[in-house]
């Protein structure tokens, strides 16, 4: 049995594509033979350009989807065993990408408490889990409001809350930022980082915003259904073409030091913040 | 020629409890051919902003001038302002209904009241310009790519040959290289047609790489407007309302700080580039 | 605009009425109904006022918000009492002019039946402002419990309801989104003939039902990864326990429905026709 929070081995999913009438054409593989590892405690980063099977991945951790083929444990759990089902949900919780689709409450605490009363959770302690899951993404004081008067990024906030009361070990992100402003951008990967560091819970975030996995142990880089990159930011954000190749980008001040490199100015490769890049021209001059 | 906004005021369910200034006494004019853009987070009103400019929404006080008239003058046409002003809303895809792409291009004309083959001329002509691929004209749009889908979208606002072309967050949910070819598009369809763009955005990246001027919005008034390298030398008051400069315009103020003589007026990562090469130049010669 | 529909609204405060069993609410306001029906007298009439008044005043929910909630049924207010009015054959002659004729009977049963009405929607939504709507579909699931037994889904439509309570919001805004972009591309949606115009709401509904299945799909998908499985072993957050003041409440309205009936019924007060 696996020990890792993730472990994936020859992953594949296949679904049917089917015609107009709505006959099976042929299958498509959106996951074709993924292995992936994602250590207790750590902070994984997935990218990849808009159907290259990150989100189906993504949804294979939560047994949403179960595997055509390979086995994936979630916490040592096979998600093909209906047994484990729940357990499997309950271990790896999921946030989704538009923060309007996920929240099913009407306040905010009420939502936050769906989770753990689909547990069967007691009363006291839900109100103890909704309390400290706020306060945890900084939301307690709209606790009472309906989520139709929250910005975007509260409502992912609370929608992190809500998994976050349920107590997981792993919470899976995905693309939970794609629908925000900077501002809503921020606050969301604030609350991830908090959760991180006070929780100890694994994260795995899905995006393609390259600024938001500088700070990821692993980034993993998806493309046609393969995993085509893998490595820490630095390494897969020092191959600027390569990732290119796979609709992807660098955050703006590695592509800034990528263009000085070519210009001449010898920099070392994958700088990924402000700081790093004035240092290193100041120790040029 | 141009369109103008004068003294324009907008209220939010005016006499109830959610009262709220969505615009406070805007004045602007954008000439004929410029490039512009929009920032601002979200709340700043600049979504109403551009539903006045042709006329979705009606203002509370002050004048709305297109081409040396009033759109609020009695008698005035607004459904032909519509197709001159062509606006594409925020996921603009979500509008998509014909059963193929060509007839839902279409719509637009058809509404114009051109005939059939005018009408699927002009379809033609857009996705073209948008640079959709010819062989799926006859697909069903929903089947298409998120970024496809969005090409289709533009294309039915464009068909109706609009004078200005006013897109909100174009590139809202799509992968960096989807970012970027749906902008290089726009900013080619800006050169070939020499028609006004306006570009709602928040990304400081995305609008410092294409536009000519830069309008900044906040809490319903015009805080900034000028030139992005303007506009973003007030990099610190632009982050006390929430929003930033491009990380490259801070990196240049860091190294200015560091003694570095280099001008802060770079906004994308060429002239960042260059500017920074010039000042390695100077110091060694 | 589609904002301004107060009916079936939320106005939240903290009131008395605010802090009581869902299910007091919702049977004390079936019991209000009721007792506008079993009478039809001017004393029942200004015990109902009266009574509905206190309600009013200690929910804080302010008049104008009731008044509003009114007027989507102005035409039928209208419509009753004209046809009231002029219909109703009873009692003496008031007035009589061309084919017109208004007896005492009329005037009386129209003048009672427009406060009627009123009443029905003003306590029906002083029942919806005054409780979340999910709190109404706890109390209506718990309400309801007993028929679960004749396999009656009553969690599943409890669900199913305050999820739609949820949503209609959402599909409003969506709505004026997609009718204004439509209009961006030149759509009319203001003038021809009736099929015409049927016609125009076609660029509307389809994006409409997409979206709306877009979202059903998603939001299933994230009910289930928090785990919900249909109302077996599932506990609440907010229970539903009779506290003292649910009992006094139901021990007020009782009362009341007894002072309307025997006033209402046994009293024999009349102030002209009234």
């Amino acid at each position: 049995m696996p020990t890792e929070m993730i472990h994936a081995e020859k992953l594949i999913y296949e679904y049917d594509k089917r015609d107009e009438e709505g006959n099976v054409i042929g299958s498509e593989r959106a996951i074709d033979g993924v292995d992936i590892d994602v250590p207790q405690g750590s902070f994984v980063a997935i990218l990849g350009h808009n159907g290259s099977g990150k989100s189906t991945l993504a949804k294979h951790m939560n047994a949403i989807l179960v595997p055509t083929s390979g086995t994936m444990w979630v916490d040592g759990r096979d998600t093909k065993d209906p047994g484990e089902l729940w357990n499997v949900r309950q271990t790896a919780g999921m946030v989704f990408q538009n923060p309007d689709n996920q929240i099913i409450g009407t306040v905010v605490e009420e939502d936050v408490g769906f989770g753990p009363e689909n547990l069967g959770v007691p009363t006291d302690e839900i109100w103890k889990r909704v309390e400290e899951s706020l306060k945890a993404v900084g939301m307690i004081d709209r606790r009472k409001d309906s989520p139709n008067k929250l910005s975007g990024g509260q409502k992912q906030r609370v929608a992190i809350a809500g998994v976050l009361a349920m107590e997981p070990k792993c919470v899976v992100l995905d693309e939970p930022t794609a629908m925000l402003d900077p501002n809503g951008r921020k606050e969301v990967i604030r609350a991830v980082e908090e959760l991180r560091k006070k929780k100890k819970v694994t994260v795995i975030l899905i995006t393609h915003y390259m600024e938001e996995v500088i700070d990821a142990d692993q980034v993993f880089v998806m493309d046609g259904g393969h995993i085509v990159m893998h490595g820490t930011p630095r390494e897969i954000f020092s191959r600027v073409d390569e990732l290119k190749s796979y609709r992807m980008d660098v955050p703006q001040v590695t592509m800034l030091a990528e263009e000085l490199r070519n210009r001449g100015l010898d920099l070392p490769r994958g700088i990924l913040r402000r700081d790093e890049l004035v240092e290193a021209l100041c120790r040029l001059r | 020629m141009s369109i103008a906004l004068e003294h324009v005021s907008y209220i939010y369910s005016p006499g109830t409890a959610y009262e709220k200034h969505a615009l406070k006494d805007v004045s602007l004019e954008i000439p004929q051919g410029q490039f512009a853009g929009i920032i601002g987070h979200t709340g700043s009103g600049k979504s109403t902003l551009i539903q006045h400019l042709n006329g979705l929404v009606r203002a509370a006080s002050g004048k709305v001038i297109y081409e040396g008239q009033n759109i609020y003058d009695e008698g005035y046409n607004m459904r032909a302002l519509r197709s001159q002003v062509g606006l594409v809303f925020q996921y603009p895809e979500y509008q998509l209904f014909e059963v193929d792409v060509i007839s839902d291009v279409c719509f637009g004309p058809k509404n114009q009241g051109l005939s059939q083959e005018e009408c699927e001329q002009n379809a033609r002509e857009a996705l073209e310009l948008v640079g959709f691929p010819e062989k799926y004209y006859k697909q069903s749009p929903f089947e298409l790519s998120g970024g496809q889908k969005r090409r289709v979208a533009i294309a039915g606002v464009l068909a109706m040959k609009p004078k200005v072309l006013i897109l909100d967050e174009p590139t809202a949910g799509l992968d960096p290289k989807g970012r970027d070819e749906i902008l290089d598009q726009v900013e080619k369809l800006h050169k070939e047609t020499g028609m006004t763009v306006i570009l709602v955005s928040h990304s400081m990246e995305d609008i410092a790489r294409y536009v000519e001027r830069i309008i900044v919005m906040n809490r319903g008034e015009i805080m900034l407007d000028g030139a992005p390298g303007e506009v973003f030398r007030h990099y610190k008051e632009l982050e006390k309302v929430g929003l930033a400069a491009p990380q490259v315009t801070y990196v240049m103020h860091d190294l200015k700080e560091r003694g570095f003589n280099v001008s802060t007026n770079a906004t994308t990562i060429e002239e960042a580039a260059d500017e920074i090469v010039r000042s390695f130049s100077e110091s060694r010669s | 605009m589609i904002r301004d529909i107060t009916i079936g609204q939320y106005y939240p405060a903290e009131s008395r009425i605010h802090r009581l069993d869902p299910r007091v609410k919702i049977v004390c306001t079936l019991l209000f109904l009721v007792s506008l029906f079993i009478q039809n007298s001017l004393l029942g009439y200004v015990i109902a006022t009266l009574f509905l008044g206190n309600v009013i005043r200690l929910s804080k929910v302010p008049l104008k918000y009731i008044v509003k909630g009114l007027k989507p049924i102005v035409i039928l207010l209208l419509f009753t009492v004209v046809m009231n009015l002029f219909l109703t054959r009873s009692g003496e002659v008031l007035a009589h002019f061309w084919i017109f004729t208004i007896t005492e009977g009329g005037l009386r049963t129209s003048v009672f039946m427009a406060v009627r009405l009123m009443y029905l929607v003003a306590g029906s939504s002083i029942m919806t402002f005054t409780t979340s709507p999910n709190a109404l579909t706890d109390g209506m699931e718990k309400l309801l419990h007993p028929l679960n037994k004749l396999n009656v889904p009553v969690h599943e439509v409890a669900m199913m309801m305050s999820i739609a309570l949820r949503f209609i919001p959402i599909l409003l805004e969506e709505t004026d989104k997609i009718m204004k972009a439509q209009q961006a591309r030149g759509a009319d949606f203001e003038t021809g003939n009736v099929m015409q115009r049927a016609k125009a709401m076609v660029p509307i509904l389809v994006p409409l039902f997409v979206s709306a299945f877009r979202r059903a799909n998603d939001l299933a998908m994230a009910m289930e990864s928090r785990c919900y499985h249909g109302g077996e072993g599932r506990t609440k957050m907010k229970p539903l326990r009779y506290k003292s003041r649910d009992r006094i409440a139901y021990f007020l309205t009782l009362i009341y429905i007894v002072a309307i009936f025997v006033v209402g019924r046994y009293v024999p007060f009349k102030l002209w026709i009234f």
